[in-house]
């Protein structure tokens, strides 16, 4: 409930304080929350898919060939597929300004 | 048709469970409720009843399991008493700003310490805020009529909250009286099936329980606080739809033999019989005595409260709660609050009675009257009194 | 109003009693209630439970201080318990015991009404346990007609089932034997 669009008087807030959209968890862009991202060398990438398990914001999805690319808008930058990723292949590289 | 039997209340209130055709029962036995959910799970066993019974492994899972299976959909009961019901307390609060209808009983009891399984308020009095609407039963007859009645109010989509019906342990919970027992029929007609406005449901899915953050927690609150307040005129309307089919009529504040009195007992749960003898025997002798009986505790019907009083000068109020350091009983400051700076309100005397189980006698009632007449004339030094208490 | 007391051990069916008597009456169209004394009812300790009777609505929840009747089901407790303690002077204890008035008099000081029946030797006779609660209810019938006795029958076919015959038996039985002095 980040969005300031949650902010609301007693007379609209939801029933019961429900969230009646589901998965509006997309409407947050918690992208700009980053200090880093996530970097993936192609020529490491085994397509194993460890960073889209582990990912705990499902930011990765897997493109046409195969790989796993990740969703910067939703990505925090918390470097957990880096850690786990078997070959290496994801750095941490570090956000601009 | 319905039929009178002889039957033991707790008995009688899982026969009232059954006939509202809960789908739902997570129990754990404490005494005094114990037979309530006992019988229940031999009528689920016996599949007298269609409903899943859950024996959980403590009162926090019952209610967190009450809290799963109305958020299903599911029609939902189940029962507490004392340190069972403290044991919820953590969970009690969130079905309600939840709005998740839930109907539970509880058998009034003491809190230890000392280890008492013996009849007070206490217990409920613990929980008085967690902003469930509550009623108070006098005898078996109320006690199985209030929980057709939690069921109708809770689930009315207007109001939409878990509702308690107080039962007082032993005196009432383990009486065998007369109570009529409603037919299957008139239940149904009674009681709707359960259309929840919002349930958890994979095809339409919705979160419940999310996080309330500072700006928005305030307006959670009030936004229950208003729906309780909105609550009364559909718990009025539904017992006005109960003496149409079962002809029993239920007001939130019950008067007894209140006209032209100057002193008004006021008392809740069981004891409020008896204090109708005593009000009888005083009336005999010439007083000019009455009883109001608040059978509504939460919304409290204040409204009606102060109607019911009328002209009498002196309230005479019997909490069967001692909270150590207070002002006085929760009933006690409830109609402090209500009466205050109200022109030519009554003076009202609060008074602890009957706790762990303390018998009140219709003397008690009697020393009552006669002391709240004495503190009229001459303001009492404390702000309650505890009755029959021994000194030495 | 009548109001009864009964006396028992824990596990003899002294709260059985009481609600077989309240259930007949509340079948005759009368009011009642039973109850036991509140608590946790341990296997032979002296435990107690109560019955009211009445034409009209009963109004009152206080425990029962000033019994009509009191009926004891074990002769061992009158040695032990007060048995008439706050029966009223018009009351009357119903006794199973094998003493005659005499030396129940002598012995537990009881100045009252007495009913009197061996109950322990007509149950383990007609039922073949020392079971006293239902004979004892002949006892009770005898001494003070506070049910119907075809009440009384139809309630205990509804609790005992097939067992009832035998109860019905010792109870008759416990009614015809039942002296009643002073």
């Amino acid at each position: 409930m980040a969005n300031s669009d949650a902010i609301v008087g007693w007379k609209t807030i939801t029933f019961g304080c429900h969230i009646l959209e589901p998965g509006n968890a997309a409407n947050f862009r918690t992208g700009d929350w980053r200090s880093q991202r996530p970097v993936v060398d192609k020529e490491k990438c085994i397509k194993c898919g460890m960073c889209w398990v582990f990912c705990p914001d499902m930011a990765y999805s897997q493109d046409e060939d195969g790989y796993f690319v990740v969703d910067l808008e939703y990505c925090k930058g918390c470097g957990i597929c880096a850690h786990e990723c078997p070959k290496d292949a994801i750095t941490m590289v570090p956000e601009e300004g | 048709m319905s039929k009178r039997v002889g039957i033991e209340v707790s008995i009688a209130i899982a026969e009232a469970v059954g006939l509202a055709r809960a789908e739902v029962i997570p129990a754990y036995p404490i005494t005094p409720q114990t037979h309530i959910v006992e019988h229940l799970s031999e009528m689920v066993a016996n599949g007298e009843v269609d409903a899943e019974f859950v024996p959980v492994e403590s009162e926090h899972a019952a209610m967190s399991c009450c809290c799963g299976s109305i958020a299903a959909g599911a029609r939902t009961f189940t029962s507490s008493s004392s340190q069972g019901l403290s044991l919820m307390s953590e969970i009690l609060y969130i079905p309600s700003t939840m709005r998740l209808p839930i109907v539970m009983v509880v058998a009034n009891r003491a809190m230890s310490a000392p280890i008492s399984i013996w009849n007070d308020h206490q217990d409920i009095m613990v929980q008085r805020d967690i902003g469930w609407i509550q009623t108070f039963a006098e005898n078996g007859q109320e006690a199985v009529d209030l929980t057709l009645h939690a069921f109708r109010v809770a689930e009315d989509r207007n109001v939409s909250l878990p509702m308690i019906v107080n039962i007082d342990g032993f005196t009432l919970s383990h009486v065998i009286e007369p109570i009529e027992l409603p037919d299957q029929e008139e239940v149904d007609k009674f009681l709707p099936p359960f259309k929840p406005r919002y349930k958890l449901d994979p095809r339409r899915p919705i979160s419940m329980g999310p996080v309330g953050i500072p700006e928005v927690y305030t307006e959670a609150k009030v936004a229950h606080d208003k729906a309780m307040k909105k609550a009364k005129r559909y718990i009025l309307k539904a017992w006005d739809e109960f003496e149409e089919i079962f002809g029993r009529k239920y007001n939130p504040v019950e008067s007894y033999r209140t006209e032209d009195a100057e002193v008004l007992l006021v008392t809740m749960g069981s004891i409020s019989e008896t204090a109708m003898t005593a009000v009888d025997a005083m009336r005999d002798a010439g007083q000019k005595v009455g009883l109001l009986r608040i059978r509504l505790w939460r919304p409290f019907p204040g409204q009606e409260f102060r109607k019911a009083v009328g002209k009498a000068k002196v309230l005479a109020v019997i909490d069967r709660c001692l909270p150590p350091g207070a002002l006085c009983g929760p009933v006690g400051a409830e109609l402090r609050s209500l009466f205050y700076k109200i022109p030519g309100a009554p003076k009202i005397f609060s008074f602890v009675a009957g706790l762990g189980g303390r018998d009140v006698t219709v003397e008690r009632f009697e020393e009552i009257v006669d002391k709240a007449r004495a503190f009229a004339k001459k303001r009492p030094r404390e702000l309650y009194e505890v009755i029959g208490v021994r000194e030495k | 109003m009548k109001e009864v007391r009964i006396h028992g051990r824990g596990g003899q069916g002294g709260v059985t009693s009481a609600e077989l008597v309240a259930t007949a009456a509340i079948a005759e169209g009368k009011y009642a209630q039973a109850f036991p004394s509140f608590g946790p009812e341990r296997r032979g300790a002296p435990v107690a439970a109560f019955i009211r009777v009445s034409d009209s609505q009963i109004r009152t929840r206080e425990k029962v201080y000033h019994p009509d009747i009191v009926m004891v089901l074990d002769p061992s407790l009158p040695a032990l318990v007060n048995v008439a303690e706050g029966l009223k002077d018009d009351g009357i204890v119903v006794l199973n015991t094998e003493l005659s008035e005499d030396e129940i008099r002598d012995k537990f000081g009881i100045k009252s009404k007495l009913a009197m029946v061996d109950a322990t030797k007509i149950a383990t006779e007609e039922l073949g346990l020392p079971i006293t609660n239902t004979t004892m209810l002949g006892a009770l019938l005898k001494a003070t007609g506070i049910v119907n006795k075809d009440a009384l029958f139809e309630a205990l076919e509804k609790r005992f089932g097939r067992l009832a015959e035998k109860n019905k038996a010792a109870l008759d039985r416990a009614y015809n034997e039942t002296v009643i002095a002073g």
